[in-house]
């Protein structure tokens, strides 16, 4: 039975509305106590967490880690890698893999892969229909019962409303969360830029707004006709945070999340054609990144999620409505996090609930918090260590993101899951 | 563009590939070395030998017979040895990245890319990536950019209207769709024109068109109304498949420029049209063959406009008169 304990930190549990100076107590794998030194402890590790904060591992609800079927982007193991190195320490995959996760050998394999490498564990999203297609419903159940934990679109357009129905009142039957990214088929229109000043200016296609809010809004009307619970994905502007707001006003069991970059780039901050900065939903107007920022403070928007998409070199040289769209982004997500406290658009607790204890109970996960019988996954990070994203540093397989050979501030010093140490920072 | 990605260290034009980010002294520049070529054309031999032992090489991605061939004319009449290569058919189609083409016939030691892409920024790409030594001049990007265009036009219009902080000019039909527009808008600005407007339907409009820095009709004749220059851009056909117009017919009769409603304009108004024009569609025979039309002229103009601009990246800068 191993001991661990993280020694002196500032404890920052927002489900259990803790912060303060302390320790931590882990005994094989499980959180024992918090503060409160257990009788006869006499730890095995010990963690030093002085000037450090520690809180519960985060939870990332979308990622795409490339594995199975684009290894040569990235793999499993080289992302969660990434993943523990950014304090992530549950990470929900999106189904689009290659094969797509439609049925339990691919979940399994996922799995599989995801324990052999023993950093962050891997929960994939089951496609809502076969191939993602939007044509025949998938195998929902087996893939629940094969660790799915939750069923997906994928970013990939629902065209038939029926379909989309039906995939919900199906999913609603096993008390299975929809995990959705609106996105209107025909008015996307092979947009990949906002459209709006800049798309103009360079004569890029645009993608309207409405693409995403049509979307979304017929969504919540079938949530209103299934009862099935939705969780919207990656929202990109004002009016659909606005949206969100009514539909949960209204009292249906929806939440959304965010993508970390669409609360700090906009359409004004894109070098042209760079393709770096090509991501689906697009950088829209600065109203945009306001709104999504207030929905985040508010609570209208329930988490941030990382949105990570890493890439090979070939995905981002081309012209840039040619390249892939995607940020590699597990990395960055605590430092630019706590950017927005810096920026006071949050608050420290806000912004480590948004990462953990929100995206748990959206999963309805018995984690994202340091309650004493929890399994130990926690995360101690540096708030004020400053780090060069550059290859040095650098975990992800996927190089593509927008801040790299930047330097950012906060840094992830020590990762636990389930009490098993997956990422310690030399020399920290 | 914001970057300077177009000029060199001394402030010079390296690559052309947008009017963004150029001031009017440069826009200045360019029209004034045209101006030196455009006698040339008269001589008995036309050729000066400012490019002699340069290789130019025409990439073209994307079908194109005027710009080709004024481009391969201003190149040789430049005395450069001139390729030509139409890329639509060749390699891209058997799977080659741009960038591989790119640096296959870096390896064949060239000079300078005359490129037309299909994408938007493709030219932009081309230049960021391309060796040092070579100059990238973009000979039309998705509906980025056409900045050759808009000079030659700029040229034009300065041949006849000679001052441009007079000038009211119209801008009519597809902009969304419109690397020429784009590009004629920037330029226009930029050398000072009193008024740029667009005429089209919103359907033909890109999201936040004014921000370009252009009044916006959707009525021709209202548009029309003391217009010194009209600029009509061709009408692709595709448009009616996508519904974004009812017809031809249709077009035609709301923003197709015959010889009533060019009395809408100024009496001295002139008509200009990049080609290839859709007769009937957007403009009526005897307004494009009419004594308003300065269609022709472009054409000739785009001649030494392109080879001013070729001599000026190659820092070879004109010829002294």
């Amino acid at each position: 039975m191993t001991k661990i304990l993280i020694k002196q930190g500032r404890i920052i549990d927002p489900a259990n509305s803790i912060d303060r100076f302390g320790s931590i107590y882990i005994a094989d794998g499980r959180i024992i106590s918090v503060t409160a030194e257990p009788d006869g402890f006499r730890p095995d590790q010990v963690i030093d967490a002085i000037g450090q904060i520690v809180c519960p591992g985060f939870i990332d609800l979308s990622s795409r880690l490339r594995e199975p079927g684009q290894s040569r982007k990235a793999t499993i193991k080289s992302e969660t890698l990434a993943a523990a190195s950014g304090g992530i320490t549950t990470l929900c995959l999106q189904p689009d893999t290659v094969p797509v996760i439609d049925t339990p050998a691919v979940a399994e394999l996922i799995r599989d892969l995801a324990e052999k490498a023993q950093y962050s564990q891997v929960y994939p999203i089951a496609a809502l229909t076969q191939r993602l297609e939007g044509a025949e419903l998938s195998s929902m159940l087996a893939l629940k019962q094969a660790g799915c934990i939750a069923v997906g679109n994928a970013s990939q357009p629902l065209r038939n409303l029926l379909i989309l129905r039906r995939a919900m009142e199906y999913a609603a039957s096993h008390d299975l969360l929809l995990m959705f990214r609106p996105n209107d088929y025909w008015l996307g229109n092979n947009g990949c830029a906002h459209e709006g000043a800049m798309a103009t200016r360079y004569g890029l296609p645009g993608l309207p707004e409405a693409a995403e809010t049509i979307a979304l809004a017929q969504c919540l009307e079938l949530v209103e006709l299934t009862g099935c619970r939705v969780h919207f994905g990656q929202l990109s502007c004002q009016r659909s945070v606005l949206k969100i707001e009514q539909a949960k006003n209204e009292g249906l069991p929806v939440s959304a999340d965010v993508a970390i970059h669409q609360l700090h780039l906009t359409e004004n901050d894109m070098t042209p054609f760079d393709s770096v900065y090509h991501v689906l939903p697009p950088f829209r107007s600065e109203t945009d990144k306001q709104s999504l920022r207030q929905g985040l403070t508010s609570g209208t928007i329930n988490c941030l999620c990382s949105d990570h998409q890493p890439h090979d070199i070939d995905a981002k040289l081309g012209a840039f409505p040619e390249t892939e769209p995607g940020i590699s982004a597990l990395e960055t997500l605590l430092p630019l996090m706590l950017k927005l406290v810096d920026e006071q658009a949050l608050t420290l607790q806000q912004g480590i609930a948004r990462l953990s204890s929100d995206p748990a109970q959206i999963l309805r996960l018995n984690s994202g918090a340091l309650t004493p019988g929890f399994a130990a996954d926690v995360c101690v990070f540096n708030p004020e260590l400053n780090w060069r994203v550059n290859s040095e540093n650098w975990k992800s397989q996927g190089l593509n993101t927008p801040y790299w050979e930047q330097t950012l501030k906060g840094r992830v010093t020590f990762t636990l899951q389930g009490g098993k140490g997956i990422y310690c920072l030399l020399n920290a | 563009m914001a970057d300077n990605l177009q000029l060199n260290d001394e402030g010079k034009l390296k690559h052309f590939l947008t009017i963004e980010g150029l001031d009017k002294s440069l826009l200045t520049e360019i029209l004034d070395t045209a101006e030196s070529f455009i006698g040339m054309s008269d001589q008995q031999v036309k050729k000066v030998p400012l490019l002699r032992g340069k290789t130019i090489v025409n990439l073209f991605f994307e079908n194109s017979t005027r710009t080709r061939t004024t481009f391969e004319l201003a190149a040789k009449r430049l005395s450069a040895d001139v390729l030509s290569i139409s890329i639509a058919t060749s390699s891209t189609s058997k799977g080659e990245s741009l960038l591989d083409t790119i640096r296959n016939l870096e390896a064949m030691f060239v000079d300078m890319f005359v490129v037309r892409h299909a994408i938007s920024g493709a030219a932009h790409f081309i230049a960021r990536h391309t060796a040092p030594h070579i100059s990238v001049i973009n000979a039309g990007d998705g509906q980025h950019a056409h900045p050759t265009q808009a000079m030659l036009d700029m040229f034009t219009i300065r041949q006849i209207k000679s001052d441009f902080s007079s000038l009211k000019v119209a801008v009519i039909g597809d902009i969304l769709h419109s690397r020429v527009a784009r590009s004629e808008i920037l330029a226009l600005n930029t050398l000072g024109a009193a008024e740029v407007r667009v005429i089209a339907p919103k359907t033909l409009l890109p999201a936040h068109v004014e921000t370009l820095g252009v009044s916006v009709y959707h009525n021709l004749m209202e548009g029309l109304k003391d217009i010194d220059v009209i600029i009509m851009l061709r009408l692709q056909k595709e448009r009616m498949t996508s519904a974004l117009l009812p017809s031809e017919s249709e077009y035609f009769k709301c923003f197709g420029l015959n010889e009533d409603k060019l009395k809408y304009a100024k009496p001295d108004a002139i008509v200009m049209h990049p080609g290839p024009i859709n007769r009937g569609v957007e403009i009526d025979s005897k307004v494009a063959d009419g004594p308003q039309s300065v269609i022709l002229k472009q054409v000739s103009n785009g001649i030494a406009t392109r080879m001013a601009i070729m001599a000026m990246a190659m820092q070879k800068p004109g010829m002294t008169s």
